[in-house]
């Protein structure tokens, strides 16, 4: 080792070496190099978002369309026709359509939404800004990442418009249903899109984790231990490990698939009879797929809330002027729920046969997660207790998040109990436990993290007003959305079904299913209003005219108003203390980079 | 003796520990797929596989190839360029072998009427097998463009990270293809 070692000194060069020589090479961009095959890490965060952004409009429009459906089974609406054609004969979704746009609703929302526009975008800005680096540990794959995920997403935005449609056998594409091109419309060519697709996207995402990861362990600036890397950055780090760790499983399955639906294998069938025709696959158990998409599935819910946790916690603990409360419990906690992601997955399959003993394991081990959850809220509310709190719009949706983490998380523990799973397995309350906990709450902290990083993003506000309407619509809709589902779901309404009107016992809840539809149509326009002042602030919004204009601690807010590829102009700052002294000392806040003072007491 | 005390301020390249853990994700890939195999095979129906005599040459041929990778990283050490490129380009030939000795070995199963028809350790043979050649087709494109960098560079490079980078890759897939290979004798 040593021998190499006096070969090769040059081994031994610093990162700081490394990146000064980029930050010398940026004055020759040109318009291609600075805004589309960009390596800045700002740069492909916004990409990130602003894509994720196009199909989250793309994938809530989906879900006004099955709303119609739902809440108006017997009406017509000319227009549908006008615009799907023979999806909707007569102004009324046909089966396949509904189908498919359930199906397309799931996969974009949590694969395209929440993890490629929700990490993708907040990883990337975030983690060398707050970490003191000028780039990540390599820009180039960075770059990779986001166009693999552009091309996942033209793949995927292609199927849409083939003639047999995109894949419709759910977004947990449960074979043999999504095996067999003869049993349905979507499993023909659409479902091949779908695979390939999300091909490239765990493609994207593992290159975008790999470093993540490694930039967070070998980047940081001089001072920043682990321990005083911001929450936002932990949160980060666990939500990149797991990616790292369960795409790849997904990956196996989704290849498997591939082999069942295109070659011939039959990993996955076995015995199977459609149309009257008897298939020859024999000794694949479809199960087995199950297992494959949950050993990713249950993490996914994770890699998609994580981020969001994260976030809150620093945008709650800026905002009420306070330090966090219980740094190393968040810690500990995120920790917690990181491993324990890996453990639970079979909870998704107490109705599949499981054996009751293992099932009883599964139960104990997702019971268990309610440990750390509890902690995280129970720390959040004490940030919040007693503070001299903000309320920005950043701030209401991050407290908006913590609301609907609780109410999301303790219905959690009903499904996580596999005999009342048995009552509550595919019904609506399933439904509405996971829109609440990890779609809307995760959406809640995503849009948290747009109020409160767009000014570093753009050098400019978004409009306040627009996003105090936006916050009491969003969340009182939520709420008037997925609260009844519970009733429902109690009651017995089975999920995917389109229309339930023939069951005389579901007859008392038309009402409540046509109420739902209209507030899901509201909310919905107002997300397109926050879009129109996302994009209008971006040209027009007010200017920041000052470098911290939120008295924040961490580094991102030391850069210039509006930072070039390399982040800060001069040399990267010295970290010397944990990111939230907040109300210290008769001081507001002490950003990280100031020494400690010498008669300045502990935290 | 200076470099001791620049030892102590030296972390592992940012590249390499990337790698690592793009090591580790592929790890988890493999281990989907081989956990699949073991679920599978206590099932009925299940029919096991005879692995082919091909296979043990193309592991000859593997291993080698890591023994000529790691001689080109100690000659780029030493600055021996022209060894190094020699290494570099006999590397690439026996990795370029071990896939065409693959490709027989699946042929051979193929004749042996183990085709896609089922689902036994042979169907899973070829998918578990070939995602193992293609990610090594995928270091031999990295090796045949550090092989036309070693000729064609005009700037020269010192720093040996890139090719400790590959060697830590090409033996990181030898020795996935060792486990594979021992884990179809002994389960398959």
């Amino acid at each position: 080792m040593s021998d190499a070692m006096s070969v090769h000194p040059e081994v031994v060069t610093t990162h700081d070496v490394h990146h000064d020589e980029h930050h010398v090479h940026h004055h020759k961009e040109t318009f291609i190099t600075k805004y589309v095959f960009s390596q800045d890490h700002k740069t492909i965060g916004k990409q990130f978002l602003i894509t994720g952004i196009i199909w989250a409009i793309i994938g809530g429009l989906f879900s006004v369309l099955f709303r119609l459906q739902l809440g108006y089974p017997d009406q017509h609406f000319q227009i549908l026709e006008t615009v799907f054609g023979k999806w909707a004969e007569g102004g009324q979704i046909k089966p396949e359509f509904y189908y498919a746009l359930v199906t397309m609703h799931g996969t974009v929302l949590v694969f395209f939404v929440l993890t490629a526009g929700l990490s993708g975008t907040f990883a990337n800005i975030l983690i060398p800004l707050q970490l003191g680096a000028r780039d990540m540990a390599s820009p180039f794959l960075n770059m990779l990442s986001y166009w693999f995920f552009f091309l996942a997403s033209v793949i995927m935005l292609s199927s849409l418009f083939i003639s047999t449609g995109p894949a419709a056998s759910g977004w947990t594409v449960y074979p043999p249903l999504s095996a067999l091109g003869q049993a349905s419309e979507g499993s023909k060519l659409g479902m091949d899109m779908w695979l390939v697709s999300m091909a490239m996207f765990i493609v994207s995402s593992l290159l975008g984790g790999l470093n993540y990861i490694s930039t967070i362990l070998n980047m940081r600036t001089k001072g920043m231990s682990m321990t005083r890397m911001p929450l936002t950055i932990w949160a980060m780090f666990f939500t990149a490990v797991l990616g790292v760790l369960s795409f790849p499983v997904l990956l196996s399955g989704a290849i498997l698939l591939l082999f069942d639906r295109n070659l011939g294998t039959s990993f996955y069938l076995s015995d199977i009879v459609v149309n009257g025709q008897i298939l020859p696959n024999e000794g694949g158990s479809a199960i087995l797929f199950q297992h494959l998409f949950w050993f990713l599935g249950h993490p996914e819910v994770y890699i998609i809330l994580l981020p969001a946790m994260g976030m809150v916690s620093e945008i709650l603990s800026v905002n009420s002027r306070k330090p966090i409360f219980g740094y190393m419990a968040m810690l500990g906690s995120l920790f917690a729920i990181c491993i324990l992601a890996f453990l639970v997955w079979a909870h998704h399959m107490f109705v599949t046969g499981l054996n009751p003993l293992l099932g009883s394991i599964f139960v104990l081990l997702t019971l268990l997660i309610a440990v750390p959850s509890a902690i995280k809220v129970f720390n959040w509310l004490t940030t919040l207790w007693r503070g001299n709190i903000r309320f920005t719009p950043a701030t209401l949706f991050a407290i908006g998040f913590v609301s609907l983490f609780i109410s999301g998380g303790l219905t959690g523990i009903f499904l996580g109990n596999s005999t009342i799973d048995i009552h509550l397995h595919d019904t609506m309350f399933v439904v509405a436990h996971f829109h609440i906990v990890m779609g809307v709450a995760s959406f809640f902290g995503m849009l948290a993290g747009v109020y409160h990083w767009f000014p570093k993003m753009f050098g400019r506000y978004l409009n306040s007003t627009l996003g105090y309407i936006h916050f009491w619509v969003t969340i009182i809709g939520a709420y008037l959305i997925f609260w009844p589902m519970h009733y429902q779901g109690l009651a017995g309404m089975p999920r995917r079904y389109l229309d339930k009107s023939s069951w005389v016992s579901f007859t008392q809840f038309g009402e409540l299913d046509k109420m739902i539809t209209v507030v899901s149509i509201i909310v919905f326009a107002v997300q397109l209003m926050f879009v129109f002042n996302f994009f209008y602030s971006i040209f027009k919004g007010r200017k920041v005219t000052t470098q911290n204009p939120w008295g924040a601690n961490t580094l991102e807010w030391t850069t210039p108003i509006r930072p070039g590829h390399g982040n800060w102009e001069g040399e990267i700052p010295e970290v010397h203390r944990w990111p939230y002294d907040y109300g210290k000392d008769g001081r507001e806040f002490i950003p990280q980079t100031e020494p400690i003072g010498e008669n300045e007491s502990k935290h | 003796m200076d470099i001791v005390s620049n030892q102590q301020k030296k972390r592992i390249h940012p590249h390499k520990f990337t790698l690592w853990v793009a090591i580790g994700s592929i790890v988890m890939m493999f281990a989907g797929l081989t956990s699949a195999f073991i679920v599978k095979s206590n099932q009925t129906g299940w029919k096991t596989v005879d692995v082919p005599k091909v296979f043990w040459a193309s592991t000859a041929v593997i291993v080698l190839s890591s023994i000529t990778l790691q001689m080109a990283l100690r000659s780029f050490k030493q600055r021996e360029m022209n060894r190094y490129r020699s290494l570099i380009g006999i590397t690439v030939l026996l990795g370029i072998a071990f896939v065409v000795l693959q490709w027989l070995g699946f042929q051979d199963l193929w004749q042996q009427k183990i085709t896609f028809k089922g689902s036994g350790a042979g169907q899973f043979l070829y998918v578990i097998f070939g995602l193992h050649s293609l990610h090594v087709l995928g270091g031999i494109i990295a090796l045949i463009i550090m092989f036309i960098k070693a000729f064609a560079g005009r700037i020269k490079l010192y720093s040996a990270v890139p090719v400790e980078v590959m060697a830590t890759y090409w033996h990181f897939v030898d020795l996935l293809w060792i486990y594979l290979l021992v884990f179809f004798l002994v389960i398959g």
